[in-house]
């Protein structure tokens, strides 16, 4: 008995997305909220007046100038965690497994040793350089992992990738060792590709990153139908007439670019990209079309909470953002893995 | 139909002897491969130890070594060999056993080659502690052991207990522990940063783990932990090998599937511990030695002593090259690191040809 | 040789967590029979097996084994007794055929025991049974379905248990192969009296082979006794939700269960 739709039907599968624009707009305004504790808040305390100044453009004082060094931090913050948000959803998509997450997967390690060799052994300084470098060395890791993953009985089962991650995270951190130990010279910038953080940003570094950030981004966002398709499968993906392949490798593109791009600047950022998609799978369901932006708006605001509390809890001293977002995110982790079946890991 | 004639009108009937026989010697041919490995394993770990002993910055010939080693007095020799050398070798050889012991326990026990304690946390714990005993507590010597011993039992704890719902599954533990791991590496990136007193150079050197510097005292107390602890593993063998069948044919075997994996986890995290407190978590070679074993030993027997062997010949070896044939002195754990990354290429090749799972 | 050992199920509940699967069971099983559990998916019959091999805690009741509670024995006791053939067991890679067969000896060895005359008798009159002796020195993974399980019923079989519960022994196997393993299961308890449980997916194979039939409905017994009692239209209403007739199949003389669903249906109208 086929029934046709009613009219009440299609207006009872609709009426969801205005509650789901509604959560957009919130979160809109959660974000905002978040740069502005972001730019006002520090481990230095600074007046009121001072703040107007500063956002006016006056950098005269240590607390005008503290406020003026925050806002590129502020916009580094809600760009790289975007980025970090909406690749790790992507990745989730493309690989069909909850535990998918730049971190996990062992690829913003791979951009921090490209990077750390390139400086160790090719003199590689110009930050424009630096992007391409992380982005190689972030497209390598992703496939060499997802191989590793996938091999076997059952394909790349989130046990196998999250296992092939970790292992290449670590055998990566013992080649960034092995390149920086003979060389105590850059013991100290090596340092910062081990930690992820937002406080060296500078406006400067932004605009080399944002076209690298806007092509990720775009080619992201534009792969939201295919992963939807992606998610029933291979086979009735391609039955459903999604060319599978293609599909795969330009989501996985996009996500590639987002995630050296973002670690170029801001050194391996891990557990973002696996929290955010996670929690607004639960609120908003698993469509992509929606789940992308969210993920992006999401990761922005974690990640700007993220270094907002870094800089309040060990006042005078401050956390690094990668730091709290691991602080955090683990737990998220396991309690993902306890969750799930075993059988479905 | 498969057409194979099939005796079941007397399945528990005693079978011609010379069936009997076959059968046995099968199973003899696949051990004495075995026993071949194990011998040659040995043989190459005394000659590595021997070679260690005598070369170096200066040489010293086989006498002057056998001299040492007995309690004579030659110049030289006499600190050289029995301060510096000796220790550092018996080290290699006592860490290299508990490492490749320990790992290939986790290995077989969770059916999973990458499952090894440097990556599901283990390591990760006892390295967090040391680095916190080290930078904030200002501890030394002994103390940081005794806190890497500890931490490293408790985090295998906590990850037990997270693991924990109606009994552990082997993937399930694995994922908690990577989860644990990233978390307790943020937490000793954030200690090494913060410290300013604390040269950084030395603590990554630490972190990667290096024999530099071995003492009697660093020694002594990993060797205990092995004369404890091997034998309740290789007592365990049989059970290990069970579990290999997945956990229910396990328990259906007979085998108290979360008891025996509570024992192992407890005796193999004590070896790590022990050996990382002493030598600090040398990479990998938990990792890598069962695999090597497996190769070597062939499908079928038990992989605890063939593994520990394999561990304690890539410490000594890897710590021989590290310090003298690689140019700039690397600490053992570089070497040992750096191999292991050629070894997951090698493991995606002979998988794809098997066609087998990891 | 065989002893013929009790197997009782009293008052039994099981469950998951939050989830009650099994709920006040009660269960005989008969000795020196092939009983066959059927049950709709979902219904507890891999449950069940697995608390009565003691694999399961129970929630509340308990499981006997001559007349002793199955979950207090010593483990390797029970499984000197009692043989349990889970529905996926994993094979070690690249373990040869009379090894993995030989791990079924492993209840009957202690923890430095050396490998004895006997063991080796048990694996060559198991790899002899079960047809698989050419295929001895063979890596298991090379192996075809149908070879394997026959592999993995030659490893419970060396074990020598009077008893041997099967979970789906012949999932994943096309049909020669099924009714080879049933055959070869049957054979098992005829000339040795070994008692066999199985789970069973195939209503009419369960019928066919088990001396006594056992359906679970909502984690209940439903009804026990021969196929001829068990296997009625109302039993199958019951426990499916199916519509059916039942007919006696020309071949075995057993029932045969015919499903009537809402097209081709010649008796309609």
């Amino acid at each position: 008995m086929v029934e046709t739709a009613t009219p009440e039907g299609a207006a009872a599968v609709r009426r969801p997305r205005r509650a789901k624009g509604l959560w957009l707009l919130l979160l809109v305004a959660v974000l905002l909220g978040l740069m502005f504790a972001s730019i006002t808040v520090g481990s230095r305390h600074v007046s009121w007046p001072d703040i107007v100044a500063a956002l006016g453009g006056d950098t005269e004082g240590f607390g005008r100038a503290a406020v003026a060094k925050r806002i590129p931090r502020t916009l580094l913050a809600v760009l790289a965690g975007a980025a970090l948000g909406l690749a790790g959803a992507v990745m989730q998509g493309v690989t069909r497994n909850p535990l998918a997450d730049p971190g996990i997967l062992g690829v913003n390690m791979g951009a921090s040793l490209a990077v750390v060799t390139g400086i160790a052994y090719f003199g590689l300084s110009s930050s424009t350089g630096q992007i391409w470098v992380a982005i190689t060395g972030a497209a390598v890791t992703a496939v060499a992992v997802y191989v590793v993953g996938s091999l076997g009985r059952g394909g790349p089962t989130p046990l196998k990738l999250a296992l092939a991650g970790a292992a290449t995270s670590a055998a990566l951190a013992s080649f960034i060792t092995a390149v920086a130990l003979p060389r105590g010279d850059i013991a100290e910038s090596v340092r910062s590709w081990q930690i992820g953080g937002v406080g060296g940003g500078t406006f400067d570094a932004i605009s080399q990153v944002l076209p690298f950030l806007a092509f990720g981004g775009l080619v992201c966002l534009l792969s939201a139908r295919g992963l939807d398709l992606l998610a029933l499968g291979d086979e009735l993906a391609a039955g459903l007439g999604t060319r599978v392949a293609a599909a795969r490798a330009g989501a996985s593109l996009g996500a590639v670019v987002l995630c050296g791009a973002s670690t170029a600047v801001t050194g391996p950022i891990a557990f973002v990209g696996l929290v955010v998609p996670h929690a607004f799978r639960m609120l908003i369901g698993g469509d992509h079309r929606w789940l992308l932006p969210f993920s992006a708006l999401g990761g922005a605001a974690l990640l700007t909470a993220a270094d907002v509390l870094g800089r309040i809890v060990a006042r005078p001293a401050e956390v690094d953002v990668g730091i709290v977002t691991a602080l955090i995110g683990a737990p998220v982790f396991i309690s993902i893995v306890r969750r799930h079946k075993v059988r479905a890991l | 139909m498969s057409g194979s004639a099939i005796d079941t009108t007397r399945p528990h009937a005693a079978p011609d002897a010379d069936v009997v026989a076959a059968v046995a010697r099968g199973r003899r041919g696949r051990g004495r491969r075995r026993l071949v490995v194990i011998a040659l394993l040995s043989a190459l770990i005394l000659g590595g130890f021997a070679v260690t002993l005598m070369f170096g910055r200066t040489f010293y010939p086989p006498a002057d070594v056998v001299g040492v080693i007995l309690g004579r007095d030659v110049p030289g020799a006499t600190f050289t060999v029995g301060r510096l050398r000796l220790p550092r070798a018996v080290l290699a050889v006592v860490a290299g056993l508990c490492f490749g012991m320990a790992g290939v326990t986790f290995q077989t026990m969770l059916r999973n080659p990458l499952a090894s304690p440097d990556i599901i946390g283990i390591s990760a714990g006892a390295g967090a502690a040391a680095t916190f005993a080290i930078v904030v507590l200002s501890l030394e010597g002994v103390g940081v052991s005794a806190f890497a011993i500890v931490s490293g039992l408790a985090v295998a704890l906590l990850v037990y207990v997270l693991a924990y719902r109606n009994g552990v599954a082997g993937g399930r533990l694995v994922l908690v522990g990577i989860g644990i791991a990233a978390m307790l590496q943020s937490v000793t990136d954030h200690i090494l940063d913060r410290a300013a007193q604390w040269d950084l150079q030395e603590a990554l050197r630490w972190l990667t783990g290096s024999l530099n510097g071995t003492t009697w005292g660093d020694v002594v107390p990993v060797v205990i932990a092995l004369a404890v602890l091997a034998p309740v593993l290789l007592a365990r063998g049989g059970d290990l090998d069970a579990l290999r069948l997945g956990d229910d044919t396990a328990a259906a075997l007979g085998v108290r599937v979360d008891r025996t994996r509570l024992l192992l986890i407890v005796a193999a995290v004590g070896l790590i511990a022990f050996a990382t407190a002493a030598a600090g978590p040398i990479a990998f070679v938990a990792f890598l030695s069962g695999p090597i074993a497996a190769r070597l030993v062939g499908p079928g027997g038990s992989l605890l002593l063939p593994s520990a062997l394999v561990g304690a010949l890539l410490v000594l070896v890897a710590d021989f090259a590290g310090q003298y044939l690689l140019g700039t002195r690397f600490p053992v754990g570089v070497v040992t690191g750096v191999l292991g990354a050629p070894y997951l290429v090698y493991l995606i090749v002979r998988t794809h040809r098997a066609g087998g799972s990891l | 040789m065989t002893t013929e050992h009790s197997l009782l199920v009293e008052d039994l509940t099981l469950g998951y967590q939050d989830r009650v699967v099994v709920e006040s069971l009660a269960l005989e099983v008969p000795p020196g029979a092939v009983t066959v559990i059927v049950g709709a998916n979902a219904c507890g019959k891999s449950t069940l097996l697995k608390a009565m091999s003691r694999l399961l805690s129970p929630r509340g009741g308990h499981v006997l084994l001559d007349g002793e509670r199955v979950h207090k024995m010593p483990s390797k006791e029970v499984a000197r007794t009692l043989g349990l053939l889970p529905q996926s067991p994993i094979a070690p890679e690249g373990i040869a055929v009379s090894d993995l067969v030989g791990r079924g000896r492993h209840p009957h060895q202690g923890m430095f025991s050396r490998w004895t005359r006997e063991d080796d008798e048990a694996v060559a009159a198991a790899l002899v049974a079960t047809g698989t002796l050419e295929l001895a020195d063979r890596p298991v993974d090379e192996l075809s379905g149908g070879q394997r399980q026959r592999v993995w019923i030659a490893m419970a079989l060396a074990q020598r248990t009077d008893l041997l519960l099967l979970d789906e022994p012949t999932t994943f196997l096309d049909v020669s192969h099924q009714v080879e393993v049933l055959d070869l299961l049957t054979d098992l308890n005829r000339s040795m009296g070994t008692t066999i449980v199985m789970v069973l997916h195939d209503l009419n194979l369960a019928a066919r082979y088990a001396d006594h039939l056992i359906a679970l409905a909502d984690g209940g017994l439903h009804a026990a006794g021969t196929p001829e009692q068990v296997l009625t239209p109302e039993t199958v209403e019951a426990v499916f939700g199916l519509r059916s007739r039942i007919i006696t199949d020309p071949v075995s003389g057993r029932p045969l269960m015919l499903p009537i669903g809402r097209h081709h249906d010649a008796s309609a109208d």
